[in-house]
């Protein structure tokens, strides 16, 4: 036996020496005295809660999960899923009703989609805000996505002959928010994929990613969904199959909490699996061309979501828009826009949220672009709502920059 | 020089023994004085285990030892609660061990009224997920674990609350004495050099292994036999049972889970007196420990160590028998008036951590009956200062509506003491140690009430600097706190220099890997951060 030549632990936190770069970069610590700071929570935390379970602290709730610590960590401590996984394993408080609504994005929606105009309409009255705040405690500030009449899958299915005809094919993970809330965003990645000469496929039958579960105390669906989503995903790698997603925080979940929080072995399809800004743009690295239309002119200011810096692969969707010809591109400076999903929609964390938030707003209103890029549609709904500038994905802005 | 001579009972060692000796006489009267010369179990006390003995360990071999343990393990559940974790215990058998020994393991354990339980060993694999699969046998034990740091310092604080005066980094240097009786020490403190005498009618030698040094001093002879043994902490704990060996006592075949950590041990190596300040461990010795330990529980060979240290078991000679044959690891109560004709002088030593109390109780009942004091031991049955609740879990409930994981790491620490620190505001809430959730509250009512003059009394009372970061953070922290109190940033600072010294004596055996990069990390934060 190899004595000591490499030690482990879970989720590294052993490897932590204590610097405390991770508090440094905690947007949740800057604005919320409640919560012991990531070094706490994680590591420091772990060796206590390995002795008894007694030591676990509910003040880890207010963690966003935007895993800033792991990116600032210079020692490989996968510190927000120590805090995640702490939660999964000693909260067994059941999560709220409130809680389950806003974690079931793919019920909601397929409930929704067939009402669209009416849910849309009613979730926008302000009488209907003021009665979620009180009754429900989602914050009054907040608007629901609208929901759309038709969902992307059945857009998709009706062109699947068309598509078919590709030379190249890819597998894409829509998620929920395409499907029930912006389709377009899943037509537009359509247009430029087959721009390229790649036609695009549904997975069998998707589900929901299950971040909004995992942090909401329900890591048993979510499990359920990985153990789903993982074999589908399998299925398509089987068929030769890459995989491709617009959104950097499914993308996340689908390659690194699967197996890092839920226990689902992904090892054999992880790096099938990759956001669709990466897979064009190694596309055009390998020779391939877009055109683009010569009157397109934009001021364009990337935001980085959390969740993509933990990729690390920010700068595919930054290279792409800065390709594009009559972009005037600023990279907006690596923050959280504060959202982290379902978080900032709970009343409790609307103050945080948005303080978290204020350094982005105020540097995109300093910026002044046309449009805001950004991978990730909760940033989308936080930016929108609280800087007042519109943001569109980057697979978007190449859609509309095409000539076709 | 000044004299003091209010004590009926002068007690020379600071160890668990002399501490718990101190409480009982405390106790039943007696005015007492306590002293030490470094700090409060520096010797074997604090250099061991921390084993809650069931006793099983000794069931075969050393009956009446076994018996002593399983009585002393159910009375320190009662009276320690807060230095005492519940943990039981397995005694595994391997599949290059001879299953043959369980059988008279058990039956020895039965006859000395141990309850051990031969198990499935996948019910043991199921019980202790850490355990090596492989293994062939289990029996399950009351085993536990015990923090002598804390029960120590527990005994110590039960004394001073009866009266009792403690003098710690204070030696004795020579005994007050007229004609065949002791008088009285001679003492200097180590310090501040002050010199001073203490008079009292009974001296009671409880200074370990340092006890043969001690008698020589009062013209009396004992021949102990230091042995020493190595053990290795890890950085977290690994396993939630203790975990033996079920085969005939060896090296490193128990795992002790303690507060935060694990520990494997031991090792057994004859050394001469004179080597008994300063043992160090060998190389040797770290990889006998992780490879005998891996097969306990085999994550060993792949988890981080955080230290080595090694403690010198003060073993001896049945009664002067110069040859060591008779080496016991029985209670031996001297009186000297009967062995060397020696007046007002009593020797307690050999035993161990788990029967200090019956140790403690042995020497107070020979010093009453030199004082013809009548009054019963009452140790067995009093809780300890701060073992009145059993659960820290409950103590935390009770104190603080909603415990943070400070608050819940103090009542574990300071059982039902922790009540001092309830209102603390927010400077005293703040942190100084990290890792193990010391607060600064925490850290002052230790200096106010526990007799710290050192940083590294401080660790031994609060288990700042005994986390992962060994210091890095906890220690210039707490040396601020500390030169508040003494007023003396000089010696602070060298205070804080033999601090981070010490902490680095005990990573350097296991300096690899990430220990070494912490290490490394605290050298840079000090000296070129900080600049000392």
């Amino acid at each position: 036996m190899k004595m000591q030549e490499n030690t482990y632990s879970k989720h590294n936190f052993e490897e932590c020496m204590k610097c405390t770069v991770c508090t440094v970069y905690c947007p949740v610590l800057q604005v919320n005295p409640l919560y012991p700071g990531p070094k706490q929570a994680g590591p420091d935390g772990e060796r206590l809660r390995l002795k008894d379970p007694f030591f676990f602290n509910y003040a880890l709730k207010y963690c966003m999960n935007c895993k800033r610590c792991e990116v600032a960590c210079p020692s490989g401590v996968n510190v927000a899923d120590l805090i995640q996984a702490a939660r999964i394993k000693y909260d067994h408080s059941a999560p709220k009703l409130r809680d389950r609504i806003l974690a079931s994005t793919d019920l909601m929606g397929s409930l929704a989609r067939p009402f669209a105009p009416i849910v849309n309409g009613v979730t926008r009255l302000g009488v209907t805000k003021t009665v979620l705040d009180a009754t429900l405690q989602i914050d009054a500030h907040r608007s629901f996505p609208k929901y759309s009449g038709r969902s992307f899958e059945a857009w998709l299915r009706r062109h699947e002959k068309e598509q078919a005809t590709f030379p190249e094919q890819v597998a894409y993970f829509h998620g929920c928010y395409v499907n029930y809330n912006y389709p377009q965003l899943g037509k537009d990645l359509v247009k430029v994929l087959n721009a390229l000469g790649v036609g695009v496929q549904l997975l069998d039958k998707e589900k929901c990613c299950g971040i909004a579960m995992i942090t909401n105390g329900m890591s048993q669906q979510a499990t359920r969904h990985a153990e789903h989503n993982t074999a589908q995903l399998r299925k398509a790698v089987g068929r030769g199959l890459r995989i491709v997603s617009t959104s950097s925080t499914c993308t996340l979940t689908l390659r690194e909490e699967y197996p890092n929080l839920l226990g689902v072995d992904n090892a054999d399809i992880r790096d099938s699996l990759t956001m669709a800004t990466r897979f064009i743009y190694e596309k055009l690295e390998k020779g391939a061309t877009l055109r683009f239309r010569p009157d397109f002119h934009k001021r364009i200011a990337y935001h980085t979501p959390c969740h993509l810096e933990r990729l690390g692969w920010g700068i595919f969707s930054e290279k792409l828009l800065r390709m594009i010809p009559g972009v005037e591109f600023t990279l907006l400076d690596s923050a959280c826009c504060g959202i982290a999903g379902t978080y900032g929609f709970k009343k409790e964390n609307y103050t945080a949220s948005q303080a978290i938030g204020e350094p982005l707003f105020q540097q995109i209103r300093s910026v002044n672009p046309d449009v805001v890029a950004c991978d990730c549609e909760t940033c989308k709904w936080q930016i929108e709502m609280s800087s007042g500038y519109p943001v569109a994905n980057p697979v978007s802005i190449l859609a509309e920059a095409l000539e076709v | 020089m000044t004299t003091n001579d209010n004590f009926d009972v002068i007690i020379i060692g600071g160890g668990i023994t002399g501490a718990g000796t101190q409480r009982d006489c405390a106790m039943r009267g007696l005015r007492t004085l306590l002293i030490e010369r470094s700090d409060i179990a520096t010797g074997a006390s604090g250099r061991n285990h921390g084993l809650l003995h069931s006793g099983a360990r000794y069931a075969v071999n050393d009956p009446e030892s076994a018996e002593e343990c399983i009585r002393e393990n159910r009375i320190l559940r009662q009276i320690a609660a807060h230095c005492v974790e519940e943990t039981e215990g397995l005694f595994i058998t391997l599949p290059e061990d001879d299953l043959g020994y369980q059988k008279t393991f058990v039956e020895a354990c039965q006859r000395a009224g141990i309850d051990a339980e031969i198990i499935d060993p996948e019910l043991a694999r199921r019980m202790e997920p850490s355990v090596n699969p492989e293994l062939i046998g289990a029996v399950k034990v009351p085993d536990g674990s015990v923090d002598p740091f804390r029960l120590c310092a527990a005994n110590m604080l039960d004394a001073k609350l009866h009266g009792g005066q403690v003098r710690l980094h204070t030696e004795v240097t020579g005994f007050i004495r007229e004609g065949d009786t002791i008088l009285g020490v001679h003492t200097r403190n180590l310090q501040t050099g002050q010199e001073e005498d203490f008079r009292a009618p009974v001296t009671v030698n409880a200074a370990g292994i340092w006890g043969q040094h001690i008698a020589e001093l009062a013209g009396v002879g004992i021949g102990m036999f230091p042995s020493k043994g190595a053990l290795l902490v890890f950085a977290h704990r690994v396993n939630q049972m203790v975990i033996n060996r079920c085969r005939k006592p060896a090296n490193a075949d128990i795992l002790v889970p303690g507060d935060t950590v694990c520990i494997i041990g031991t090792t057994s190596t004859r050394i001469p007196f004179e080597a008994c300040d300063e043992v160090a461990v060998t190389p040797d010795e770290v990889n006998l420990l992780i490879s005998e330990g891996s097969k306990l529980s085999p994550s060993l060979s792949s988890t981080r160590i955080l230290r080595a240290y090694a403690g010198v078991r003060p073993l001896v000679s049945a009664d002067n028998d110069p040859s060591g044959r008779n080496i016991s690891r029985g209670i031996v109560c001297l009186d000297h008036e009967t062995r060397d004709g020696l007046k007002g002088f009593i020797t307690i030593t050999g035993g161990k951590l788990m029967t200090y109390r019956l140790m403690a109780e042995t020497a107070t009942d020979a010093v009453c009956r030199k004082l013809a004091v009548t009054r019963s031991c009452e140790t067995a049955t009093t809780p300890l200062p701060g073992s009145e609740e059993r659960s820290y879990e409950a103590v935390a409930r009770k104190i603080w509506e909603a415990p943070s994981m400070a608050q819940k790491a103090a009542a574990a620490r300071l059982g039902t003491h922790a009540e001092r620190i309830r209102d603390a505001g927010r400077e005293d809430a703040a942190l100084v140690c990290e890792c193990e959730e010391v607060s600064v509250g925490e850290v002052k009512n230790a200096i106010e009430r526990m007799e710290v003059s050192t940083l590294t009394d401080l660790r031994r009372r609060t288990r700042i600097g005994m986390g992962t970061c060994q210091g890095e953070f906890c220690a210039c922290r707490a040396a601020g706190l500390l030169a508040a109190s003494h007023g003396c940033i000089e010696r602070e600072r060298a205070d804080l220099r033999d601090f981070l010294q010490e902490r680095w004596k005990g990573n350097f055996p296991i300096g690899w890997g990430d220990t070494l990069r912490e290490a490394e990390y605290t050298q840079w934060i000090y000296k070129h951060v900080l600049g000392l």
